[in-house]
């Protein structure tokens, strides 16, 4: 009994849907940490040479598989080789460990934005202490950005270990992000469309890191997007657009970060030198206003020789202040997000109204990209017969936003952010470079890349140029394999992983190692989803002899 | 003063005149610093028992270019120094007077020793961020009620108008031929839709 699938309204729906997932948080705070660290400008040489090697290849590989199939991941697998609909759960399990921390982004970001509309903003002064005479120590020793978001915001406890219970204000955002993200996805998948009218080796490897993550290949969203289309959509040139879009938005969020970088790091080398004129000046009972950052060289040395004792008492507290040296500290992740740019944003002129328009933007953003990632769930979901038969897609969906919603709340705890960082880096990334791995081999090698290729031929009217046939065969396979080699060993290594948590009395990250049921946990994420392929590969070996009793268990070609 | 000064009673007094007031910094001359005696005094003068203070009472020293200086206050007999705490209390009590006077704030005329109270900041009764989360989430709330409500009407309508065809349907499918194992897909009844029977890609491979 088969429906007729719905379709995308026009490919131009299409294509924003897939930009509006593929461009995410990792554009503005991901790429610019890495062009920072691995050289500027010439980070994007690896870029460009790893996005059209590796980005766009795949890229158009998983949109023509799910165009051809016209079915989510796991369905879609199904097709290529019955032993294969293992690679689509595993596609469906990671998709659902993003779904349920990703989320708390967003819950993130309505929890500034809620708190934009106050002057002065809420991170630009520290509260007062008890007694009213000065501010909170915390505050004082970290900056009052930073005490925002350890302890107003996350209200982070110093471990891993030390679980607390779950804080009712992010708990309520993240019931908001989720409600926003069902009324999104109410409509079915092909609504999201219409929401916008929107070396060095290790230089290579991130280039190739991250160009595989931003395109978020791997996760069955694409597959799930490109199911929609007509079988006629060239989705050759759709590919190439989103991920040259995808691209260009990380080059121009890295101009907008570098700025906001430059901003902060003068702000900050001129409140040091301040603070260090203020020190001088106070010690030696100079007269107001005769120290300035022109003559403050001068008169250090004029101090250190006339005073000399005075001098080597207040010296130790004299910071250098360097331009420099404010410049390179490069953060990436929440940290730049929530820190970086609120600093920077609280010292401009009607910081409200730019602050405003940040977590908007973080938003529109982290919702784009939720709704793909919430699609490579529900559409697997919603295409097995068994579900859909006895629940209708708005039910479905309400109850995959449940489940996240639910689990999402461990991420509201007191070390909640502790588990967000473990699944932000453990989750998806081995797991996603075996699944695209076994993707590409599957189709290249077990459909066929001849059938492949006459199948899109027939579909889409177009010829394969060659270029893709020799990525997808052989270059990023080598490709992907290189890479996970080098996270395999680099994992090894490295020995125990660490994490960096807050410590409250000091006003700054320590670093700490795993406990052991952390540790634990992060190899559950990994194996959970690799688990997947060769278990439904052995799983469709078993049944399929048990119910034939044919030794010979080779599908019918 | 060295004699009577009791490093104890005694407080530094700095003051920031330029970077408070830029051009129109006034210069510090003795004239300031008898309307400051005269600020101690008054402030002195509103503690119980110390109503009888005088300008005079009020010591300053060591002033400097910075500027800033020392101070203590004596009582009438001139020999012995008030006690900090109760010039501490004093100060406090009426700094923001002290400051006015001369035209500065907490920052640029400091006590050393001396705190002072910090004005807490203006807390409404609810705060701002639940009103606006209340009301973004009322009104994603009633569109989602909307846009399910009016997915359920669709689908009612949907389904009173086929109710008879897929009686018809139900029986055919439980006439389902087995051949080889493969279950043969009767043909589709429903009008408008795909028929299966042109549909060559899914029957290449067993579907399990």
């Amino acid at each position: 009994m088969e429906k007729t699938r719905p379709l995308w309204a026009t490919p131009l729906q299409f294509v924003f849907a897939c930009i509006s997932y593929a461009v995410g948080l990792g554009n503005v705070w991901r790429f610019p940490y890495l062009c920072q660290m691995y050289g500027g400008g010439s980070f994007l040489v690896p870029y460009i040479i790893m996005l059209v090697v590796e980005g766009m290849p795949l890229l158009y590989l998983e949109l023509a598989v799910g165009q051809r199939m016209r079915q989510g991941s796991i369905g879609a697998w199904r097709t290529v080789s019955p032993y294969l609909s293992g690679v689509g759960v595993a596609s469906v399990v990671v998709s659902f460990f993003l779904c349920t921390y990703y989320n708390v982004i967003n819950a993130w970001a309505f929890w500034y934005l809620f708190h934009s509309f106050q002057d002065p903003l809420p991170w630009s002064v520290c509260p007062l202490n008890g007694n009213r005479t000065g501010y909170v120590e915390e505050c004082e020793k970290a900056s009052s950005t930073q005490y925002f978001w350890y302890r107003k915001t996350l209200n982070i406890s110093p471990s891993i270990q030390e679980s607390g219970a779950v804080q009712w204000e992010p708990a309520l955002c993240l019931v908001l992000a989720w409600l926003v993200v069902y009324l999104c996805i109410l409509r079915g998948t092909e609504s999201t469309g219409k929401m916008e009218q929107l070396a060095n080796p290790k230089a290579w490897i991130n280039a190739a890191t991250q160009i595989f993550f931003s395109l978020g290949l791997g996760f069955g969203s694409l597959i799930a997007f490109a199911s929609y289309n007509e079988p006629s959509n060239n989705c050759q040139k759709h590919a190439i657009i989103v991920s040259i879009i995808n691209s260009s938005t990380s080059i121009f969020a890295s101009i907008v970060t570098f700025s906001i970088y430059g901003f902060k790091a003068t702000f900050n080398y001129e409140s040091c030198l301040n603070k260090v004129i203020l020190l001088l000046t106070n010690s030696f009972d100079l007269e107001d206003g005769f120290l300035t950052a022109n003559n403050l060289e001068q008169v250090k040395d004029y101090l250190a020789s006339a005073y000399p004792s005075k001098y080597s008492e207040v010296f130790p507290q004299i910071k250098n202040c360097s331009l420099e040296s404010e410049l390179e500290t490069a953060v990436q992740g929440t940290g730049l997000a929530f820190i970086v740019y609120t600093e920077a944003i609280k010292n401009m002129k009607v910081s409200q109204l730019w602050s405003v328009l940040y977590f908007f933007m973080l938003l529109l953003l982290g919702i784009g990209s939720m709704l793909g990632n919430t699609a490579a769930i529900l559409t697997p979901l919603t295409d097995s017969k068994v579900i859909s038969s006895y629940l209708p897609k708005e039910a479905i969906s309400g109850l995959v936003c449940l489940a996240n919603c639910a689990i999402g709340m461990l991420f509201t705890m007191k070390a909640g952010s502790y588990w967000f960082d473990i699944f932000n880096d453990y989750a998806a990334t081995l797991s996603l470079l075996l699944i695209v791995l076994v993707e590409t081999v599957a189709v290249c090698y077990l459909y066929g890349l001849s059938r492949f290729e006459s199948d899109l031929k027939a579909m889409t009217g177009h010829a394969l140029n060659w270029y893709w046939k020799a990525m997808w065969g052989g270059v990023s396979p080598l490709l992907i394999i290189s890479l996970f080699i080098f996270y395999l060993s680099d994992y090894i290594i490295t020995g125990t992983l660490q994490y960096q948590a807050w410590d409250a009395a000091q006003g700054q990250l320590v670093t700490k190692d795993y406990p052991p049921h952390a540790l634990a946990v992060i190899g559950l994420l990994v194996a959970s989803s690799i688990m997947c392929i060769p278990l439904v590969a052995l799983g469709t070996l078993i049944t399929r002899r048990l119910r034939r009793g044919d030794p010979d268990p080779a599908p019918v070609a | 003063m060295g004699d009577i000064i009791d490093a104890e009673n005694a407080f530094k007094v700095r003051l920031s005149i330029r970077t408070a007031l830029g051009d129109k910094a006034y210069a510090w001359d003795t004239n300031e610093e008898y309307l400051f005696k005269a600020m101690v005094a008054f402030s002195m003068r509103k503690v119980p028992n110390r109503e009888t203070t005088e300008i005079s009472h009020v010591l300053l020293c060591n002033v400097t270019q910075r500027v800033s200086f020392w101070f203590v206050v004596t009582d009438p007999s001139r020999n012995h120094t008030l006690p900090a705490v109760e010039v501490q209390s004093a100060i406090r009590m009426n700094r923001n007077r002290i400051n006015n006077a001369f035209f500065l704030n907490d920052q640029t005329l400091e006590f050393l020793r001396i705190p002072s109270t910090l004005a807490p900041p203006t807390d409404p009764s609810v705060p701002i961020w639940i009103i606006i989360f209340g009301v973004i989430f009322c009104i994603v709330l009633v569109a989602t009620m909307l846009l399910i409500l009016s997915g359920i009407q669709q689908h009612r309508r949907k389904h009173k108008g086929p109710s008879e065809m897929e009686d018809t349907e139900d029986k055919c499918e439980n006439v389902i031929t087995i051949e080889n194992g493969i279950p043969c897909d009767p043909l589709d009844m429903k009008g408008g839709h795909i028929n299966d029977a042109f549909v060559t890609e899914d029957e290449r491979l067993t579907p399990l």
